[in-house]
């Protein structure tokens, strides 16, 4: 790797002609082939594609977890590593089940590089700050409370809550609101763009919901079915702060449309009339 | 927007306090009831029957034996005792460490597994007197037939706790810089715990096995070495004595066991009810 001649932000990043392999039993997988990102810092960048076309492998690649076959990935400027920089939120909230919300959510702070010596030194504010944000989440009175006597949809509020408990200056979001009914995740959209907005971390949201990235991102990817490759790039430029309104407009409507088109030619084919046929 | 509040979970789901004691003593009430209708209708058998004491002796009299020669009975069962606990501790010593070596590493798993498997199928009564002649006579051999005997049992629930635990909390807590070893106590750890108390359990009464194995082949002390002696000279209710007190002995030690299993990993049965 070349180092660059420029300092570069800790939060940019670059892929260059990634291909990354997966080993499993029936040999290699190509998961990703030849993806080109790159990330202004702060920037809010959406990952869309149909399931298994290797979106969670980018996210993987850029939390430091998986290192490419082929190509580079730097984070600031570096290979990616983990530095307690970067906040993570898989799909599967993944909660640790012998432990609290709230001593889930602070979990970060007991791990990570960057923070661990303060949170030892006196937890009392950033314990008080994972309060209020659960509350804010609508978890309030929970906190106590162990994963397993939450529904889903709270159980994937607090693993939002346990990306950002410690400010990082990266997120990394894996299809986190999924299991959200569709009015939970309209309103934690908005605060995601609120937070976004004001901290300004860069985010990599991997979604299959065309509105979320739309309404998020300031650029999107579209990728292809495995081995994932981009297959479109589109810049949203609708103003700041975006609004549930918003997304009724045409200007929108056309966003979502064209990223749909381009994922429509790719996607699973399932034959309806075969099923009906089999079903009956 | 306005939290879920899951109504079925009302109900005492943390800790149950109140009521406790009544609840807990309503799920004493049928294995003590069986326990007892069991004495009851093996007594009734023996009498009704006419059984001979040296074939069949009833628990009462097998208890009378029992408190006949107490002092010499408690001093054996003090043995059988100690050799069972001290089998077990060497048992759940290093089948912790094995389990953990075996549950982490995809080749030492591979590489041990079938070894471990061999050795589990000997049966431990053959090797009784290859440890007498290489320990003599005694305490030790009796030990280590119980650490034998109880040792698998924990390799492989260890072993099988961390091997299951999910790669998602793994990887969010490598993601965010934590060390390997950071990683194996906040997750991996925590999370085989009812695999291994739940092995406990069984490897405590396993571990009463070996010690009595031991003592009926080769030993100067202990219950299995008491009841020879009763079966030497006909005293029968004394040997069904002995197979009492070894019985009582080891549910003892796994209630012991069941409840710090209940104490220190209670989410993870709560968890399924929930």
């Amino acid at each position: 790797m070349t180092a660059p001649s420029t300092p570069v932000a800790k939060n940019a990043i670059e892929l260059s002609d990634v291909t990354l392999r997966y080993a499993t039993k029936n040999g290699q997988i190509e998961a990703v082939r030849g993806v080109s990102l790159s990330f202004a810092p702060g920037e809010f960048v959406a990952i869309v594609g149909p399931s298994g076309c290797g979106k969670s492998t980018i996210l993987k690649l850029v939390s430091g977890l998986m290192t490419p076959a082929v190509g580079t990935a730097t984070v600031g400027g570096v290979a990616p590593r983990p530095t307690g920089q970067v906040g993570i939120a898989f799909q599967n909230p993944s909660l640790l089940l012998w432990r609290t919300v709230l001593q889930n959510v602070l979990l970060p702070l007991e791990v990570s590089p960057a923070h661990k010596a303060a949170y030892r030194k006196d937890p009392a504010p950033f314990v008080a700050r994972a309060r209020r944000m659960l509350a804010a989440v609508g978890l309030g009175g929970f906190e106590d409370k162990h994963p397993w006597e939450l529904s889903g949809g709270m159980q994937q509020r607090a693993n939002v809550v346990r990306a950002l408990i410690h400010q990082p200056s990266i997120l990394l979001l894996d299809e986190p609101f999924g299991a959200l009914d569709a009015f939970t995740r309209e309103e934690l959209w908005l605060a995601l763009q609120a937070l976004w907005m004001g901290a300004r971390p860069t985010v990599l949201l991997v979604t299959h919901d065309l509105r979320e990235a739309a309404l998020l991102a300031d650029t999107i990817y579209v990728m292809s079915p495995r081995p994932g490759q981009i297959t479109l790039r589109r810049e949203v430029e609708l103003p700041r702060p975006r609004t549930l309104e918003g997304t009724f407009t045409p200007e929108f409507s056309e966003i979502v449309r064209e990223l749909r088109e381009h994922i429509g030619g790719v996607r699973t084919r399932i034959r309806a009339e075969e099923l009906m046929e089999v079903a009956s | 927007m306005t939290p879920e509040v899951l109504q079925a979970e009302k109900v005492p789901a943390t800790a149950p306090q109140a009521g406790a004691f009544q609840t807990g003593l309503k799920a004493m009430l049928p294995p003590v009831l069986t326990i007892a209708a069991f004495f009851l209708i093996w007594e009734l058998a023996c009498r009704l029957f006419r059984i001979p004491a040296f074939i069949l002796p009833t628990p009462s009299s097998s208890v009378a034996a029992l408190m006949q020669f107490a002092p010499a009975v408690a001093e054996h069962a003090l043995q059988t005792l100690t050799t069972t606990l001290l089998g077990f501790a060497l048992a759940v010593v290093l089948g912790l460490a094995l389990g953990a070596l075996v549950g982490l590493n995809r080749t030492a798993y591979q590489a041990l597994y079938p070894l471990l498997i061999g050795f589990n199928a000997v049966p431990k009564a053959a090797l009784v007197p290859v440890l007498v002649i290489w320990f003599g006579v005694g305490a030790v051999p009796a030990i280590l037939t119980a650490f034998l005997i109880s040792f698998f049992p924990v390799v492989v629930n260890v072993a099988t706790g961390l091997a299951t635990v999910e790669p998602e909390p793994r990887d969010v807590l490598r993601a965010l810089g934590a060390t390997p070893w950071e990683v194996f106590t906040k997750v991996s750890l925590p999370r085989s715990l009812p695999y291994f108390f739940a092995s406990l359990k069984v490897a405590v009464t396993l571990a009463f096995v070996g010690s009595i194995i031991s003592e009926l082949a080769a030993s100067n002390k202990g219950i299995g070495v008491m009841m020879n002696q009763a079966a030497s000279t006909f005293q029968v209710p004394l040997v069904f004595g002995g197979v009492l007190l070894v019985s009582a002995m080891g549910v003892l030690l796994y209630a012991v066991f069941a409840v710090v299993e209940a104490r220190m990993t209670g989410w993870a049965y709560r968890s399924q009810n929930s």
